[in-house]
């Protein structure tokens, strides 16, 4: 018999098994992925995968420390680099592993999702025949009730009720689900957040110096660094135009500072100028674009006097090293002096470079290295001057904050004397060219953004919130009575007991549907409300789980 | 006003050293009963921690007379060392407040006075526990090691004289922001507290009689142990989702973005996602308790390295520490 059935089978069904083992693989490996247990290897991945992050100086939080890396590391720098170890929370792997996450969360929402929608039409089940299995059981006496007046109590509870003759079945605590869901959804609409305010945000750091002749204006050609999101184009940024006009800072004492203010003239297009101040904890909002302030410092302004007799003058912004006193580092650079008026050439042996110190608070002795206070109690300039070829014209892109050092180092640009200039004071050099220092301008840095995701990230995280504290507080739980008249003789358990004339016998049962150490009390509770608070006729909340292996409040102690 | 707070300070770590001894006493005194049976010692000290009436009975074994003594003098002992705690609660909480007073401001502008506040939220919200559950004192060893340990260390490593706020501090957002992170933290580190005894606690139960589970002879049952464990997470977790959504909301104020991996974020979200998963692994039937437990201990570690590893070794934008 086996063999005349199996024959003709094997060549019908095997191109049929095919199909249905790719699919049954697919179908166990999205069970896979949506179970808890690879969501909870999926979330303690993410976390294993955050740490390099916070070890290693990542590109998108400090630039410079990655570039301090690749110079102290030169072998290990490039490694770690290929694997995307200077940007983490943008790498492959890092990505990998939060769109399996949330791949698995959507799995998991949507058949949650289409079980609660459903719990929440069907009616609370019907009473199970013999409510003294259940963890909490209960019988009273001689109560004057109904199966109505039961009812009403528990719907002045709140508690969602179905009468069925004279069964009562109730049950509480659907928000649990509710919020639940809500938590997990809104974490997929943080992602969706982050993700918008990545496409289409954009972001620009400035360093502003005071003045009207250094207004900035929004465009991408005006910020030292900017990155725009892939949807975002150069001429999508928002025009709008700042000019310092006024920077204020005070500070304590012991130089640690208590307050800055900018304040800025703004113009926007179609709109009046007008003038606005900002600080570090409130930006300045423009329509589509934020202002931060993220820093200050001073501008010293330098005037140079070429052998030539030519003057020219500017002021050249000096980066602070984090130290509280403000000493800035930078580099005066004039690369177009020395022309000689005769033949109007440029020669570009003879430009000119200062490096070295701005100190608003100079020391009243040498050593000339560190300000001792961050105003500007006797601003100084420490300076060495260079002269020769500073390399600009090579067409590689140096920094306007520090000197080309390749060209030092082979000799074509020549270091000729030092000094300390206070303010007003002119230094002559060898070739009898003179450098004055005249004064300082205040500067701050700025960076302006724009987020279109930050909407969306807020309202989700507050959905998140109160979502989280339904999943967490939320607990389900069923309660069904049997409310048996007095005198009609069919009590619903033989052992319960019989029944008292002129009254109905409450049969009680309880459920607590998820992990809930109090439902013994709040048991206790509704059948004393149900029975009109009469007198016991047996003791309530007789919890068979109470001393279980999971052990509730109770069974602690 | 400052230097009243530092001798407060020093006052608070002595009543804690105190209130240690004295736990430790009861702890002495309680494993000095007879041997049971170790069925015999599972019910009693469920049951006998409760340090009540509860304790006679607890073992029938040994002569009643001494028992009764030595239990009653274990009781005293544990008593004393919950009042000396309060006390030492009141004098932890009156160096917090003068603190504050002493700068002008909330008492949370760098490490050590953060340190300070948490660890008097773990203390009150212990003492709170303690309230409502009295079977758990012999927790408090515990509770008063890490105090003893942590105020030390403050003080002497982490200590800075008062100043003013930065002015990036300057916002209703440092109040919102590090009153929740302060709190949350404090009631994770009480949380730890009973996860480290279940753990101890459930391996003894399940008859490991090595090192660290014979410590665990004297302590309340696992399962209350554990439930503890949960609720004082399961309390803590949206606080701290609230502090770190409040810190977003605040960095997008300061520095111009919600989010931006600075180490603290980092780790914070680290903390979080550890927690989440406890959490998640609590309520999943098929992960066993104590793997779950010790994914909140995991937690614990990752909040200290925010704490303690990240103002030490990496440097970002939350620079306030006051540490070098
Ligand atoms: C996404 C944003 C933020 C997150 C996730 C975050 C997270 C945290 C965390 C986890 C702590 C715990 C304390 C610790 O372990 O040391 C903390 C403390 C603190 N945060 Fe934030 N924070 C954020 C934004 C901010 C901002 C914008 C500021 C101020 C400008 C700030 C100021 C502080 C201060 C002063 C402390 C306490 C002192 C300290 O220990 O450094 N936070 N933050």
């Amino acid at each position: 018999m086996t063999i005349v059935k199996d024959r003709p089978v094997p060549p019908a069904e095997a191109p049929r098994r095919r199909p249905n083992r790719a699919l049954a693989l697919l179908r166990n490996s999205w069970r896979q992925l949506t179970s808890m247990r690879t969501a909870l290897i999926l979330l303690f991945l993410l976390a294993v995968a955050a740490i390099p992050g916070s070890v290693l100086p990542q590109r998108g939080v400090n630039a410079e420390k990655v570039d301090q890396y690749f110079v102290d590391h030169p072998e290990l720098a490039p490694k770690l680099d290929r694997i995307g170890a200077f940007e983490v929370f943008g790498s492959v792997w890092f990505s990998a592993i939060y769109l399996l996450l949330f791949a698995s969360l959507i799995g998991c929402i949507l058949p949650r999702l289409r079980d609660h929608v459903r719990a929440l039409r069907t009616k609370p089940p019907a009473a199970p025949k013999r409510l003294n299995r259940l963890p909490q059981h209960a019988v009273r006496t001689g109560v004057a009730t109904d199966a109505e007046a039961v009812a009403a109590e528990l719907r002045r509870r709140r508690w969602r009720v179905v009468v069925r003759g004279t069964e009562v079945s109730a049950e509480k605590g659907y928000l649990k689900e509710t919020g639940n869901l809500l938590f997990h959804t809104s974490l997929i609409a943080v992602l969706i957040g982050v993700a918008l305010g990545s496409w289409y945000g954009w972001h620009g750091n400035k360093l502003l110096v005071a003045g009207d002749d250094k207004a900035f204006c929004n465009t991408r050609q005006q910020y030292a660094e900017a990155k725009l999101g892939p949807q975002v184009d150069s001429a999508d940024l928002p025009p709008f135009c700042l000019t310092l006009n006024h920077f204020d800072a005070r500070f304590l004492p012991s130089g640690q500072p208590e307050f800055y203010r900018a304040t800025v003239d703004v113009e926007e297009d179609g709109r009046a100028s007008r003038t606005e101040t900002f600080s570090v904890n409130s930006p300045l909002r423009l329509g589509d674009a934020n202002v931060y302030l993220l820093g200050h410092g001073y501008a010293p302004v330098l005037r140079y006097t070429d052998r030539y007799g030519k003057t020219q003058t500017n002021d050249f912004p000096f980066l602070t090293s984090g130290d509280a006193t403000l000493t800035s580092e930078g580099v005066a650079a004039f690369p177009d002096v020395n022309v000689d008026p005769k033949t109007g050439k440029r020669d570009s042996n003879l430009q000119v470079a200062f490096e070295g110190l701005y100190l608003p608070t100079a020391p009243q002795q040498a050593p000339f290295t560190r300000s001792e206070f961050p105003t500007e109690g006797n601003p100084a300039v420490v300076l060495v001057a260079y002269r020769g070829n500073l390399g600009m014209d090579a067409g590689i892109p140096g920094s306007v904050y520090e000197l080309d050092q390749r060209q030092v180092t082979n000799g074509k640009l020549k270091q000729v004397g030092d000094k300390k200039l206070a303010m007003g004071e002119k230094w002559t050099l060898d070739d009898g060219s003179v450098l004055e220092f005249v004064g300082t301008k205040p500067y701050i840095t700025l960076s302006v953004r724009h987020d279109p995701g930050s909407t969306l990230l807020l309202g989700s995280s507050a959905v998140l919130l109160v979502g989280l504290m339904g999943s967490l507080f939320g607990r389900r739980r069923r309660v069904w009575f049997r409310v048996t008249p007095a005198g009609s003789g069919e009590a619903a358990d033989p052992a319960d007991g019989s029944p008292t004339s002129g009254s109905s016998l409450v049969e009680a049962g309880g459920l607590p549907r998820t992990d809930y150490p109090g439902f013994a009390d709040e048991f206790a509770q509704l059948v004393a409300a149900v029975s009109g608070n009469g007198e016991p006729g047996e003791r309530a909340g007789e919890s068979r789980d109470a001393r279980g292996p999971a052990g509730t409040r109770e069974g602690a102690e | 006003m400052s230097a009243l707070s530092d001798q407060l300070v020093t006052f608070a770590i002595l009543a804690y050293l105190v209130a240690m001894i004295c736990h430790a006493v009861e702890y002495a005194l309680g494993n000095a009963r007879a041997v049971a049976p170790p069925a015999r010692e599972l019910v009693g000290a469920g049951v006998g921690g409760a340090g009540g009436p509860v304790d006679a009975p607890a073992a029938p074994v040994a002569p009643p007379a001494r028992v009764g003594r030595s239990a009653e003098r274990a009781r005293l002992a544990g008593l004393v060392a919950v009042w000396i705690t309060v006390l030492a609660a009141a004098l932890h909480l009156a160096a917090t407040v003068t603190r504050g007073i002493a700068a002008d401001r909330m008492p949370w502008g760098n490490m050590y006075e953060f340190v300070l506040t948490v660890s008097f939220i773990g203390t009150a919200a212990w003492l709170g526990v303690l309230w409502k559950r009295p079977t758990l004192r012999r927790l408090g060893l515990f509770l008063t090691l890490v105090m003893v340990l942590l105020l030390a260390f403050a003080e002497l490593k982490l200590f800075v004289e008062v100043v003013p706020l930065m002015p990036a501090l300057r916002s209703y957002w440092f109040i919102v922001h590090v009153s929740t992170i302060s709190f949350s933290s404090g009631i994770f580190l009480l949380g730890a507290v009973p996860a480290i005894a279940f753990l101890i606690r459930n391996g003894y139960e399940q008859g490991k009689r090595g090192f660290p589970y014979t410590l665990a002879k004297r302590l309340p049952a696992a399962a209350g142990l554990e439930r503890l464990t949960f609720t004082l997470h399961a309390f803590a977790f949206p606080v701290f989702t609230f502090a770190v959504i409040a810190g977003a909301i605040w960095a997008e104020a300061a520095w111009g973005r919600p989010w931006g991996w600075d180490p603290k974020e980092t780790w914070a979200f680290i903390s979080w996602v550890v927690y989440a998963g406890y959490l998640h692994a609590r309520a999943t039937p098929s992960v066993r308790r104590n793997v779950a437990t010790w994914l909140a201990i995991l937690g614990f570690l990752t909040m200290l390295m925010n704490l303690f590893g990240v103002n030490f070794f990496f440097t970002g934008l939350h620079s306030y520490a006051g540490v070098n």
